[in-house]
This record gives C-alpha cells, structure tokens and sequence, in this order.
C-alpha cells in the first residue's frame, strides 16, 4: 500500500503550494504564463483541482502545470487487460491522424485510478511494455482522494470490483490550453474523425 | 470600528459564548462509533459474492448544518457562493442563503446544508480530517432502526421511510436532530438526501469484454453492478439520485455529512 499519512488540511494545502512553487519553478520548460495563473484560470477549467500527480518518471507536478498547450486526458489501471490497451491503442490512433508537427504540441496524461497497485515502478513498466513514448505521454498516480475528484472533473465513473479489477468509463478527453474540456470520445478502435478535428483545432488555437 | 466601546465589544464577546452555549455539541461536530460488519448491499458487483465487509469507522452524528457550512465558506473564501470555481458548483450553489455568508433567519442556521455540490461537500469533511462515507457505509448505517443494526426486512421499516419519500419535499426543512439510531446517528433518512464519495460509480454496468461494438466497450474490468434487492425501492431511490448528478451539481434536497476512518482491522 502507498497510502499517504492524512494530514491536517491546512499541512495539505501547503504542501500542495510548494509544490505549486516547485512546479512553476524553472524546472518546467511550459511556456506557461508566469506564476498567479491560477487565479486568472477559467473557472470552468479542470486545471482548478489542485491535484499533485507523479509520472513514470518519478516526478510530482500539479496539474495546473499542463497549461499552455492541449492535452488528452483518460484514466486507467495497468493491469487492466482489456480495455485499456485499447485506449492507449486508440489514443496512438488519434495521434496517427495528426502531422508530426501537430504531435510534437500535443500531450497524452493517463492518471491511474489504481494508486494501490500502480506505483512509479508499475507505470514505468507499462510505459516500456507498451512501448509508450515517455516524453510527450505521462502514466501519472495520485493519492485516492485526488483520483476521485479528478474522475469527478472529468465525468468518468469508476468502481473498484472485489477481484481486483475496476469498472471505469472509458473516455478520451481533450481540454484546450487553459484546461478547460473541449470534447471527449468513447470510441474506441479507430480513432473518432471528430474528436480529431477538434484536437487539431485546439492545437492551432494553442499557438496563437 | 474606532468607535466601538469596550462595552459593546464585552456584548459581543457574550453574545458569541451565549451561541456557542446554545449550540453546544453542534460547535464541535459529534462522531460516533459505527462498528465493523458486513453489508448485504442493494447493489453488488457480483450476484455470488457475499455481503460486502465494512470496516469500522465513525460518523457524524448529524448532516453538517447551514450554520456549520456558513463557518467554513467564512474562514474558505474559495468556497463561497460567487467566488467558487465553475469546476466545483453549479449556479444553484447556496443560492438559498442570504448572501455569500449570511444563511438568513436565526433558525435556518441548525437546518442541514443544502444546494451543495460534492466537491464542496469533500473539501467541508477535508477540513475536519474526514471524509464522505462511501455509499456501501452509508447504506450500512441506512440499515437501522433505534433498535437493530439491519431493519431492512421489516415492513414498518420501509414503508416509514417511502413515506418520507413520497411526500413533496418540505419548504422549510426541519433542525438537524431528529432520533437516533441503534449507533446513534441523526437524520439518515427522512430529512436530506446525502452525498457519498462514491456518487459517481453506483450504476457502472455493462460487462466490457462482450460484444465488439465499440460503443459497449465503455467500461473497463470484469463484471456488471447488479441491484440485488429490487424490493427496496427507498434505498435505490438513492442511487437513482446519486447517479444522476455530476460532482458540481448542488440540488434543493441534497446535504451531506462526514465519517473518518478508524484504525484498520488486521485481515
């Protein structure tokens, strides 16, 4: 088990600010506007939720630190054995369909709702066995509590099952460079001509 | 300010300790002790598994009250009507309060908050090192009477509370407080409709891995949810509600109280 020793909210809160602070610090290339950006967020934006996440790669960044260019946003388990290699299936789909200059702005987060079972090393596993490109895509884990607010933001339900394995929505979300969800698909397989449009629509409106 | 007297700040400062008297346990939120046991659950994730354990944990004797809510939006701005996030509530959020802090009349203030959303409902627990009861623990302590843990199969039981249902929702709702249970808790059934962690995962279905049209394959993991006790309709009222809400919705009738995890029982 990982689970985080509960702490005060106010021990909590300021552990999410320094780690606010540490993520918009330079170690974060984004070209996010500079630091106060979470007030002059959308309200709507789902970069509101001040979840800590920690990718394969070991490395804890709030979500707000995403804004500035779009990103798809799912949800998933590692070993889940069906369903999930076909979102990470589709998701490459819907990335096929893009040129490789559009690609190059474009990142993929799946946050575990697995936090359990799927630690760093677990994701990290995944990325390799699934030959995931690592650079613009993040197998990331939070703490339970942060991963039912975020599938609350998101509109993707989710029960774990007494052997294990988890009913969830599968979902594809894109939200635009302020956070805020632009279209979501439940296709799965080819990818949905639609969602796809609309994600090259939000990589150009990124970059202006 | 400059012309406030000692004496007027002396009548303030009595006025608050009178308030505080007045409310007495409602100032420091009363948990109880709800003991560990199993649940044979309205909705199971397999028909052949067994009653669902549940570990033992305590639970706000009451639903949080308006006066308790207003306390927190006052000392978590964020949290106020018209400063909240979009993200977070919907326009119905408190819009039955006066103002942003203000409940209204007196009594209003001992009523249980409604026009919640969850994610306020989460932070509110958060903030007294709580949580909301997942649905299998709420249901759990839905269970009892003022006697027995699981009343369930008694008639009486039910009928009393798809009465409670069937009647148009009250213009004023009724002080938190009402009898307590066999754990002594307050106001499960009868008052508020209450938000679960869980709200958003009761009515998952749908069995991922049959068929291959691509719109069945929404969920992920074996097995559908199944109602096991269709006979009880008050119970899956709830879930019905429930699942139709999304975590930024707050409605007329739906409060919320809180639990905290005791020490975990070695398996």
């Amino acid at each position: 088990m990982t689970t985080k020793p509960v702490l005060p909210s106010v021990c909590a809160r300021l552990a999410a600010a320094i780690l606010v602070a540490a993520a918009t610090g330079p170690v974060t290339a984004a070209p996010t506007p500079p630091a106060t950006s979470v007030a002059a967020l959308p309200s709507d934006s789902i970069y509101q939720l001040p979840v800590v996440l920690t990718g394969q790669d070991g490395k804890s960044a709030t979500l707000v630190a995403r804004r500035g260019a779009p990103v798809l946003v799912s949800m998933f388990y590692s070993s889940c054995k069906f369903v999930c290699p076909m979102l990470i299936e589709t998701i490459r789909d819907i990335e096929t369909k893009l040129s490789a200059e559009e690609r190059e702005h474009l990142t993929v987060l799946l946050v575990s709702i697995d936090p359990a079972h799927d630690s760093v090393e677990v994701l990290q596993r995944t990325v390799v066995e699934r030959h995931i490109d690592g650079a613009r895509w993040t197998l990331a884990r939070t703490d339970a509590a942060s991963v039912r607010k975020l599938a609350a933001v998101l509109g993707i339900q989710y029960r774990a099952l007494p052997d294990g394995e988890f009913n969830h929505t599968t979902a594809v979300i894109l939200v635009d460079a302020d956070g805020r969800i632009s279209a979501r698909t439940t296709r799965l397989g080819d990818a949905d001509p639609a969602f796809v449009k609309r994600v090259k629509s939000q990589l150009v409106a990124a970059r202006h | 300010m400059a012309t406030t007297t000692l004496r007027a700040l002396r009548a303030r400062a009595c006025a608050a300790a009178s308030f505080a008297a007045l409310v007495g346990v409602a100032t420091a939120a009363d948990y109880v002790q709800v003991p560990a046991g199993t649940l044979a659950s309205v909705i199971a994730s397999d028909p052949a598994s067994g009653p669902v354990p549940i570990d033992a944990f305590a639970m706000r004797t009451t639903p949080v009250t308006k006066g308790e809510f207003r306390r927190f939006v006052e000392a978590s701005p964020e949290w106020q009507r018209g400063r909240i996030a979009g993200t977070f509530a919907d326009a119905g959020y408190l819009h039955d309060w006066r103002s942003a802090i203000v409940v209204g009349d007196p009594q209003a203030e001992d009523q249980p908050v409604v026009n919640v959303s969850w994610f306020a409902a989460e932070a509110y627990c958060e903030g007294e090192d709580g949580r909301l009861p997942t649905w299998v623990e709420w249901e759990y302590v839905a269970a009892a009477d003022a006697t027995r843990r699981d009343a369930r199969a008694d008639p009486a039981w039910r009928a009393r509370i798809l009465g409670w249902y069937s009647t148009s929702a009250r213009a004023v709702l009724p002080a938190v407080g009402g009898d307590a249970d066999v754990y002594g808790v307050r106001d499960v059934h009868g008052v508020v409709w209450e938000w679960v962690d869980d709200f958003n995962a009761l009515l998952v279905d749908g069995d991922s891995r049959s068929g291959n049209d691509p719109d069945q394959l929404k969920f992920c993991g074996a097995g559908a949810i199944n109602l096991q006790d269709r006979e009880n309709y008050a119970v899956l009222m709830r879930i019905a509600l429930l699942s139709s809400l999304n975590a930024s919705d707050s409605t007329t009738s739906l409060g919320f109280r809180c639990v905290r995890p005791l020490a975990k029982e070695v398996k």
